[in-house]
């Protein structure tokens, strides 16, 4: 018997190594993202939804029963809370684009070298902890704090008895504060983009610095205005901490009733439901809205 | 021939269509534009010419009413429009970039003006329709910007701004981000285009040959002024300036003194004893002057060559030469020390072989008629102003 020869590869030998990782590069990249979602995202959410159709106690531990009891609660006992929710959330979103807008058209068109710094001064307030910030808000709006204070005692625009914490003027008021950034930054990205040549073309033919801005500078800016508001919208929708801090048990948001749930009465499947129902809701909010606005507009 | 004298200012016979008078823009410490007057008549294809940082953007962007002059006056059609601003204006602006309108079709781009000029929608679907055609893109309105080529966006952004029927129309370099055939190509098309619709056109350009190929006049600028302004023939034919003789074309530039005349030339002795004719009329009464040649009136001569008795000639040693198909390039090392600039076309001497060598003795010749005289030598030798051109 003859010794097993080496295969003679004639002709063309196929990618090479090099070639083959090379095809590869873009699933290596995305490997460890995909891997952090399924782990952290996928699983979770997945366990979740399991938990939200059990039944049972912290103490005598959940079955999986594929009850929709939980469901039921959620949709019949928090109408309120979900209501404030979306109010609250969007109020406080539609302020901080009202607030945002001209302040990231500003930097975009007029900062000149000054940009950077600007936007650092938007971003600044992230060099604190959250917390920290809010809780000055409390302090800010307490019924002596300066606040009230300069607009009852010294502006005497107040009646005596006015108070603004526990209200949800307050609530929102965090709320508009704490996510201004995150409305800020993409309107910039946006904005940012745009040619000046396309305002001067407007004015060009015939549009009106108003004409330019509605038909050019706020088209071209939707795809900003999308992610600023989704980015906005749906943290407010399930934040808690501005509602703890600044409201009081009647301005209650969803995200309230969740975190107590969960870490102080130990109903998880009803936690586990109204946190599936808040993702289903801003799933189809924000199908809706990307409809409105356009989705051809947002994708170029 | 009879030589068309460059005008600074329009004879009154036809219609001025845009007038600027003693304008100035400063930026900072500089003026960008520095006290410009120039009329521009009506149906005239008309070139601001200069390099990067003269002043020919931010007078167009002045006449645009992107830019508001620091001193002086603009009129359009004998209205004064200074302090217009741009969108009252009936002025249209084809820009450099095109700026088409990224969210909109081609159709809604090039209907944006008659829409805010409320034209009734049957009367834009045609007039857009009819407007396609003329710059032969019929069936493009569904497209987006993104989906066509430079060239046919560059075709987009004249129509968008023709189709309001402009009483000037601007071009900030159109055919600047074109490629050298598109280019050209172009430049017919818009030609053509001009001719047919019959509008003004203000055209800006860095390109001499761009500008020569369409204008019917040209102002040459150079820091925030014209240095001269005319017809392309009159501008190459007969420069004033040193910068204009270095910008249009290529030019041969002998310094000498007037040393007496004949018949109907002057005799300008150069540095070597040389002695050139110059038609006595070009002169002006002068004593230092320039004398200047193009390279393509220049003649090569071998040494025992028999040159016309009329001609100027300078002696000299073939410096280099380069073979470019159409042509030959010789520089000639003359005896005077001035290196002469010499095109001859491949006709005679077609052959590499029958060239003229590096090194060989020639005599260079030329007819006095097609000499021409700097009139301001001075304007080289004038401060550098700083100036900034907004792109």
């Amino acid at each position: 018997m003859t010794a097993p020869s080496l295969p003679v590869r004639v002709g063309p030998t196929g990618p090479s190594f090099r070639q083959r990782v090379g095809k590869a590069t873009p699933y290596l990249l995305l490997a460890p993202g995909i891997l952090w979602l399924l782990i952290f995202f996928i699983l979770p959410t997945f366990q979740m939804f399991l938990t939200s159709v059990s039944t049972g106690s912290l103490d005598n531990g959940f079955k999986l029963t594929w009850s929709g009891a939980a469901y039921v609660t959620s949709l019949t006992k928090f109408g309120t809370q979900f209501e404030n929710s979306l109010i609250y959330g969007g109020i406080a979103t539609l302020l901080t684009f009202a607030i945002g807008f001209p302040v990231a058209y500003t930097i975009a068109f007029r900062g000149g070298r000054w940009k950077n710094f600007l936007l650092f001064i938007v971003i600044a307030p992230f060099f604190t902890s959250f917390l920290i910030r809010t809780i000055s808000w409390k302090v800010l709006l307490l019924d002596n704090g300066p606040v009230l204070g300069f607009l009852r005692d010294t502006l005497h625009l107040l009646p005596a008895d006015a108070s603004v914490i526990g209200t949800p003027i307050a609530v929102i008021a965090g709320i508009t504060y704490n996510f201004l950034p995150f409305m800020i930054l993409p309107l910039y990205v946006a904005l940012e983009k745009i040619d000046p040549r396309l305002i001067e073309a407007a004015n060009d033919l015939y549009a009106s610095r108003w004409g330019a801005f509605r038909r050019v500078t706020i088209p071209l800016a939707l795809p900003g205005i999308f992610a600023g508001s989704i980015l906005t919208f749906i943290p407010a929708l399930g934040d808690y901490v501005n509602a703890i801090l600044l409201g009081s048990p009647q301005t209650q948001m969803i995200g309230n009733v969740i975190q107590s749930r969960f870490l102080l009465l130990g109903d998880y499947p009803v936690a586990a439901a109204l946190s599936f129902i808040l993702m289903a809701a801003i799933l189809v909010a924000v199908s809706i809205y990307a409809r409105v606005l356009g989705t051809e507009q947002l994708t170029g | 021939m009879v030589e068309p004298h460059p005008q600074e200012f329009v004879e009154p016979v036809s219609e001025i269509d845009v007038r600027l008078v003693d304008v100035v823009k400063r930026f900072g410490d500089s003026n960008a534009v520095d006290h410009i007057s120039l009329d521009v008549k009506d149906g005239e294809f008309f070139s601001l010419l200069g390099p990067s940082g003269c002043g020919k953007t931010t007078t167009l962007r002045m006449i645009g009413g992107f830019e508001q002059p620091t001193s002086g006056l603009i009129e359009l059609q004998g209205q004064d429009v200074t302090w217009l601003p741009s969108y009252k204006r009936n002025v249209n602006t084809v820009f450099q970039s095109y700026a088409l309108f990224p969210h909109l079709t081609i159709e809604e781009n090039v209907a944006f003006g008659l829409r805010r000029k409320k034209v009734k929608d049957a009367e834009v679907k045609s007039r857009v329709t009819d407007m396609l055609k003329l710059v032969e893109l019929p069936g493009f309105e569904r497209r987006k910007p993104n989906q066509i080529s430079g060239g046919q966006a560059q075709r987009v952004a004249l129509a968008r701004a023709l189709i309001n029927r402009p009483a000037v129309l601007l071009l900030d370099e159109p055919l600047g981000a074109l490629d050298l055939k598109l280019r050209k190509q172009m430049q017919v098309e818009l030609k053509r285009i001009q001719r047919e619709v019959g509008i003004t056109f203000i055209y800006v350009t860095h390109d001499q040959e761009e500008a020569m190929t369409m204008s019917d006049r040209i102002a040459v600028m150079n820091r925030g002024q014209y240095e001269q302004l005319g017809d392309p023939e009159s501008l190459y034919e007969r420069p004033q300036t040193r910068f204009v003789a270095g910008f249009l074309g290529v030019s041969n530039l002998l310094a000498g003194t007037v040393d007496g005349s004949a018949d109907s030339f002057v005799l300008v002795k150069l540095a070597d004893d040389t002695r050139l004719r110059v038609p006595a009329g070009l002169v002006e009464g002068k004593t230092e002057i320039e004398v200047g040649i193009r390279p393509e009136k220049i003649r090569m001569n071998g040494t025992d060559d028999t040159i016309p008795a009329a001609a100027n000639q300078l002696e000299g040693v073939v410096s280099d030469v380069s073979y470019v198909g159409v042509s030959t390039q010789y520089i000639v090392a003359s005896k005077s020390g001035i290196p002469m600039t010499v095109y001859e076309q491949n006709v005679e001497r077609t052959s590499q072989g029958s060239l003229y060598r590096r090194g060989d003795a020639v005599r260079v010749s030329w007819l006095p008629e097609h000499t021409f005289v700097i009139r301001d030598a001075a304007a080289a030798t004038r401060e550098p102003v700083p100036a900034k051109e907004i792109h």
